[in-house]
């Protein structure tokens, strides 16, 4: 059943800064994962597949990317007459999206003229598959006035003010420690919550008129005694991208059939943007192991243990391992590239080497000519 | 009234395809599976937006549930307009009564009325059972610059094939005198395509008057032509050089899936130019394992391929076990072969398991009486057991029981 009471928010350009590199030409959300999917395809879907019908998706600059990938939002059946897809850019001279509680607050005609109930919020750097109706389950049998979705694991090494939760018996936080210095398992904030849309402009509100702007620090960690604040755990694969390594090894957890059956569910997909590629054509001669390939490429040559996006080439005797290779990407004969990741319509000629190396791997930008 | 659209197509896709067997049980000949990710009907959808064409009506009769809900508001091949798109029109009622369509001429002129309000100039007819790429619009140009009353398609066939065609004798500025459907003795190799353009208000008459024509079998290439070519209209071929071909039979289809693996064969799915459109499933990127050996195969996403798959061509969520072995065969989308079963130049259609060690088909070098060799087809949603042996140009439409060794 489609259609419920919650409405999504997504920041489609936060933590840009971490992997600079992908995020030169684009923004989060728009940073490509997988062989097909865009980093914003996983909040969006999740969100879809859990009834909400309708999504504001917050762009700061450079979305040029990020509209050109979710256009009308038909991929999503979010181009309704109901609801569906809203793009948020600012609104020049009044809009100030320096940080998330101005943005919201930038953004508050979307929230008031909205009429659902409860509002998911979502970033773009954590890769998941999360039902939100059990998040809201949850949020409802807690009386709870805020949801934060954490994940109990050691803390990605750059996360940006780790929030880490303690809980009562019951999941209630009861304390919220912003710092970097915690070792071991914890439970971390995910930057996804569930909050009444009335509360959350409420809390907006009070933070703007005391000039204290700070998410974490003002809304969570400053209310957390007052209001009813629970977790609610983020299980299976759900890695947080923070470094160019984290990127580089969920792709290559791809590779896991278990991971794939999590993240793909056939019951809840990732939507994408669709090009109508046609089936990728393996060439005599050509070797592939233990890869995951979208349509639309042609190999003819060797590889093992790689991610290649829609549309790349590999040419005759060349062997690719251990790549991560973006869209339309042609890669010559007789190269050699191993622990690379190539950006989008780059061009490798002949007889080209490029080695990296597992803990760092090489970049390529995109467009270039190796 | 619709604003003006100068040409609008009508694809005939009615029909059983009865030759196709087990894979047309369901489902209407267009919406076949061909080429890992696309249905038959693709080719001449595409074509028509390609070569600039936004009203298109699909003619529906035999099984069209599926084909309806693939076509939906045409979307995929951006036929949604306002105005124009794809209309899928089926048989119905009318005031006199029902008829089924009884012919081609038949079903285009119980459709007069949508191509009325389009007012159009040309109507090209199209039929839905061939794999190839076509710019209408030249064909068109050629029709208008001929002033031409019909123009028919033809493409330039082996002599030795040309009496199982139409065949159509031009004079040298291209003008058709004679029409013979599948003669003896071919006089040329002009096959015709089934792809015609008319001026519609010729074709709109003579659809009339023949409706009226007791003893007609309400056919374009036995009565609307002939009728045409022996009143004296300007009829003129319109010589088409590519790939073409009719896959209205299983080993017409198995070539011309296979056509795709030859990179000699002028069919390019990849040109960007010319894009075969069509409904995507959502589905993650292909797998392939440690344990695969693919080569020379075309491989839609979805799949996951732990065996061997040489020369084959795979749709969307096919699954292929380790030690399985899949050779010289089409496998459509979401069937499973199983550990150790062996197919080889099969066609095995949508959502079918083939057990464990069993064996579909076989190479025609191992077979000794070539009459007992040919493509072995499994219908859908089947489960062939465990080690059963599905012999060559087997059509197989029910369960096949597990075989204990």
């Amino acid at each position: 059943m489609r259609g419920n009471n919650i409405m999504g928010i997504i920041f489609a350009n936060l933590h840009e800064r971490l992997i600079s590199e992908l995020t030169e030409v684009r923004i989060m959300g728009a940073v490509p994962f997988g062989g097909k999917y865009r980093l914003i395809d996983f909040p969006l879907s999740n969100m879809v597949n859990s009834g909400i019908n309708k999504v504001g998706v917050i762009t700061k600059i450079n979305y040029q990317s990020i509209m050109d990938h979710i256009g009308n939002g038909k991929a999503w059946d979010l181009s309704r007459k109901q609801g569906g897809l809203f793009i948020l850019p600012p609104f020049t001279d009044q809009s100030n999206y320096s940080n998330r509680v101005s943005t919201l607050n930038s953004i508050r005609p979307f929230l008031e003229n909205s009429t659902q109930e409860y509002v998911v919020l979502s970033d773009c750097d954590t890769i998941c598959n999360i039902d939100y109706q059990d998040v809201c389950r949850k949020h409802l049998e807690n009386g709870a006035d805020i949801t934060l979705v954490y994940k109990r694991d050691q803390l990605p090494e750059k996360l940006h003010d780790p929030t880490v939760l303690s809980f009562d018996s019951k999941g209630k936080v009861i304390d919220v420690q912003i710092s970097n210095n915690i070792t071991g398992s914890c439970s971390y904030y995910t930057n996804m919550l569930f909050i009444k849309r009335e509360l959350l402009m409420e809390l907006i509100d009070k933070c703007i008129s005391k000039n204290t702007l700070n998410f974490k620090r003002d809304i969570i960690q400053g209310e957390y005694k007052d209001l009813n604040i629970y977790g609610y755990e983020l299980k299976g694969f759900s890695p947080v991208i923070t470094s160019m390594s984290d990127y580089f090894n969920a792709n290559m957890a791809l590779m896991n059939e278990d991971i794939r059956a999590d993240l793909f569910n056939s019951d809840n997909p990732i939507y994408t943007k669709v090009r109508d590629d046609m089936p990728t054509k393996y060439g005599l001669g050509s070797k592939v192991k233990n890869s995951l390939i979208a349509n639309g490429c042609i190999i003819e040559g060797e590889v093992d243990n790689c991610v290649l996006f829609k549309g790349v080439h590999i040419g005759k005797g060349t062997k690719v391992s251990n790549c991560v290779i973006m869209q339309d990407t042609k890669i010559g004969a007789d190269s050699n590239l191993s622990y690379v990741i190539v950006d989008k319509d780059v061009t490798v000629k002949d007889e080209r080497t490029l080695m990296g190396y597992l803990s760092y791997p090489v970049y390529i930008s995109k467009g270039s000519v190796v | 009234m619709y604003p003006k659209q100068e040409v609008v197509a009508m694809l005939l896709a009615g029909g059983q395809g009865s030759r196709l067997g087990v894979l047309t049980q369901k489902l209407a000949k267009p919406a076949v599976p061909f080429g890992g990710k696309y249905r038959i009907i693709d080719f001449p959808l595409s074509n028509c937006v390609n070569s600039g064409i936004d009203a298109v009506g699909v003619l529906t009769q035999y099984q069209p549930l599926v084909l309806n809900e693939y076509i939906g508001s045409g979307q995929p091949w951006d036929l949604d307009g306002n105005n124009s798109g794809v209309s899928v029109l089926s048989p119905y009622q009318q005031v006199k009564g029902a008829d089924w369509y009884s012919g081609t001429a038949n079903a285009i002129y119980q459709n007069i009325n949508y191509i009325d309000r389009y007012n159009p100039d040309y109507v090209v007819i199209l039929s839905g059972d061939h794999i190839y790429k076509m710019d209408y619009s030249k064909m068109i140009a050629e029709h208008k610059a001929n002033n031409a009353d019909c123009t028919i398609a033809v493409i330039d066939v082996p002599l030795a094939e040309a009496s199982r065609f139409g065949i159509m004798n031009t004079n040298p500025d291209g003008s058709i005198y004679e029409f013979e459907e599948k003669p003896e003795k071919p006089k040329s190799t002009n096959a015709s395509m089934g792809i015609y353009v008319f001026s519609y208000d010729k074709l709109r008459k003579y659809l009339i008057e023949d409706e009226e024509t007791e003893g007609s079998s309400h056919d374009f290439g036995k009565d609307i032509l002939p009728k045409m070519l022996a009143d004296g209209l300007k009829m003129y071929a319109y010589q088409f050089e590519g790939y073409w071909k009719d896959v209205g039979t299983i080993d017409s289809l198995w070539e011309s899936n296979m056509d795709l693996l030859d990179p000699n064969v002028p069919l390019d799915l990849t040109d960007e130019s010319w894009k075969i459109y069509s409904r995507n499933p959502v589905v993650p990127p292909q797998y392939i394992a440690e344990t695969a050996e693919v080569q020379n195969s075309l491989i839609a996403d979805g799949c996951s391929i732990s065996g061997s798959v040489d020369f084959s061509v795979l749709f969307s969520n096919v699954v292929v076990k380790p030690g399985a072995v899949v050779q010289d065969s089409i496998i459509m989308p979401g069937s499973v072969i199983e550990e150790g079963a062996v197919v080889q130049y099969a066609i095995v259609s949508e959502n079918t398991v083939i057990g464990k060690n069993a064996v579909v088909g076989a190479r025609p070098e191992t077979i000794v009486d070539k009459d007992q060799w040919g493509i072995a087809v499994i219908g859908d949603n089947l489960k062939i057991g465990a080690g059963a042996k599905i012999a060559p140009k087997a059509m197989v439409s029910k369960d096949v029981e597990e075989v204990e060794e």
